[in-house]
């Protein structure tokens, strides 16, 4: 049985602060130290920006959570410092099974594509990617970053201002006030600095209960993700299974609504069903138990004068498709770099609206498919029913049906269309990296593309001159010169050129495209430059 | 002579399964049965190819593989 859960991270250390005659104002205040706040907190860290991140709790999270990291957020982590661990203690998978009634209809394999430096997913325990980055949060203390995590420091008050924020803490001994210029909330689905703030989270409500538990047996299932529709060991409802490290199984099993929760969750009552799912011989223990229901919904803004709202406390999705801290990612991915240039004088507080519009396109993009896929699971109605058996009965024969199939549609970053920060494209390149789109990755000859991109704003320039450094109103670009000929698989003209025969891309510190051209023009990608940082 | 597509060949296929849901919002199990009727007609005369609508006849019955 794994601990690591149950071993104080960051426990509570008394703070000068708290015996400060005046109240102290930091640079910026993270609340929840989550996997959303602590990268939020790393990214800003790693930008010399001086966060505090303040959590109720002194540990990292109980029971797996959140389980299945998708290749996007693995390029974020990778840039934060803590992608390397994710991939080789987490397990990867590419292939799965679905089931219906009794009989198997159909296997898959994701057909990853190759040349990308992540695979499409790994899964691992939430609470070692939390682990992981806590460790990443320490590295970066022994380099002198302005980082800490304070334990058991619990926010009980908040006055939102137009120029900076307060709050008061509860902690084991005390209670302190502490201002900041600006306070990310990652406090989670239930986000108490929500409620505390009186903002709304209206959205749809989903009638059902999850069991989840994590259980450890030594069995001999691959590592694929298998679904259930209407098995016989969970009649009507739904199931699935899925490979954590350490010999950790996941299994999530529908049990609908009118429940009681706290039964349901007894040993005495989990141990028969999981019995009837794996077998009587397959021998197992329980880690971690968990009743769950869902609510798809997101707050009408995440940013709140000096308070931004990331992660599931702005927005809730279904746990079909691995839409929850996949997305949460790129919500912090999307921010920090914004706030540091406001926060430097080099862009206007406005250019935070985009956070807004960006991240809200994408959540609700990831309410839809989430939604689309719990209605599939858990039809709605008597001929939602009828029409979702057909698809499935159908899809054993014939591989039409596959594609309607929707056992979660698993986590993909989303595109920036319309985005004010974006130029109008003028490149005839591939649709994939258009203006708004997350940088797909490619292998060139000395190493992978992403790295070369991160954390900066880039001209990438692909066979076309330009100038190495573009210095524009505080925002500076430097050039990434590739060529066709440090393209050994030809992915880089097939991800970023098609048809044309040189491009040159203006990217985001996100690593979003945000302009791109056959060729170099001053005046074109200065204009550019502006627009996307808020200045036109 | 033209056979049945029994490959995916529905360009943003759960946009299209979302629609046909929501066609049968707020409809009664009756209603619902007689606009699936109507469906199968309606998209039998766009087929019109009797070959091809004998293949799917056979098909929806599951007697058959592709």
């Amino acid at each position: 049985m794994n601990q690591v859960f149950e071993t104080p991270m960051y426990p509570y250390v008394r703070q000068a602060d708290q015996d400060a005659a005046t109240t102290t104002r930091h640079q910026v205040i993270v609340v929840g130290a989550g996997p959303i706040g602590l990268a939020a907190a790393i990214d800003l860290a790693q930008q010399g920006i001086e966060v505090v991140v303040l959590d109720d709790n002194d540990r990292v999270s109980t029971g797996s959570r959140a389980i299945c990291f998708a290749k996007r957020p693995l390029e974020i982590l990778d840039r934060l410092g803590c992608s390397a661990a994710m991939v080789e203690k987490g397990v990867q998978w590419n292939k799965g099974k679905v089931f219906f009634d009794e009989r198997q209809v159909y296997d898959f394999d994701l057909q990853e594509e190759d040349g990308h430096a992540f695979p499409a997913f790994v899964n691992l325990q939430q609470y070692y990617l939390e682990q992981f980055l806590v460790d990443r949060v320490r590295e970066l203390q022994a380099e002198g970053a302005p980082i800490e995590i304070r334990g058991r420091n619990k926010v009980s008050a908040v006055g939102s201002h137009p120029d900076h924020v307060t709050i008061e803490i509860d902690t084991p001994e005390d209670s302190y006030n502490l201002h900041a210029d600006w306070l990310i909330a990652c406090d989670g689905a239930t986000s108490p600095m929500r409620v505390m703030l009186g903002k709304d989270f209206v959205g749809r409500v989903f009638e059902d209960n999850f069991l989840i538990a994590d259980v450890v047996m030594e069995a001999d299932f691959p590592s694929e993700r298998w679904f259930w529709f209407d098995p016989p060991f969970n009649k009507g409802q739904s199931a699935l299974l899925h490979k954590q490290p350490d010999g950790v199984w996941r299994i999530d099993l529908q049990l609908g609504w009118g429940v009681d929760a706290e039964t349901e969750k007894r040993p005495e009552n989990v141990i028969p069903r999981l019995k009837e799912m794996l077998g009587d011989d397959v021998k197992f223990e329980l880690e971690w138990v968990s009743i769950y229901t869902f609510q798809c919904r997101r707050m009408e803004q995440f940013r709140h004068e000096r308070v931004i709202f990331a992660g599931d406390s702005a927005h809730q999705v279904s746990p079909f498709g691995a839409r929850g801290a996949n997305s949460g990612f790129q919500d912090t991915d999307n921010l920090c770099w914004k706030l540091k240039l406001v926060m430097d004088g080099n862009a206007p507080e406005s250019l935070l609206d985009s956070y807004d519009s960006e991240r809200i396109l994408a959540a609700d993009e990831n309410i839809l498919n989430s939604s689309r896929s719990t209605d599939f699971i858990t039809p709605k109605s008597g001929m939602s029913r009828v029409l979702r058996d057909a698809v499935l009965d159908l899809s054993e024969k014939f591989e039409f049906a596959r594609p309607l199939v929707n056992s979660g549609r698993l986590s993909v970053p989303c595109t920036y269309d319309g985005s004010s920060l974006n130029s109008a494209d003028a490149l005839n390149g591939p649709d994939r990296s258009r203006p708004g789109s997350p940088c797909p990755d490619a292998p060139l000859s000395d190493g992978f593309l992403l790295p070369k991109l991160a954390g900066k704003f880039t001209l990438l320039t692909i066979d076309a001159d330009a100038p190495d450094v573009i210095e524009e109103d505080g925002i500076t670009v430097t050039r990434l010169a590739l060529s066709l000929k440090n393209d050994p698989t030809l992915a880089l003209k097939d991800r970023y050129l098609g048809e044309a025969t040189s491009g040159v891309y203006l990217i985001r510190p996100d690593q979003h495209v945000a302009a791109r051209r056959p060729s170099f023009d001053d005046k074109l990608f200065r204009a550019a430059i502006r627009r996307a940082t808020g200045k036109e | 002579m033209s056979d049945l597509t029994l490959t995916p060949n529905i360009d943003g296929a759960d946009d299209f399964y979302a629609e046909l849901l929501a066609t049968h919002d707020g409809l009664s199990r009756e209603e619902s049965d007689a606009l699936n009727a109507r469906l199968v007609l309606v998209l039998s005369n766009h087929i019109g190819d009797r070959t091809v609508l004998a293949q799917a006849l056979a098909a929806a019955t599951l007697k058959i593989s592709a």
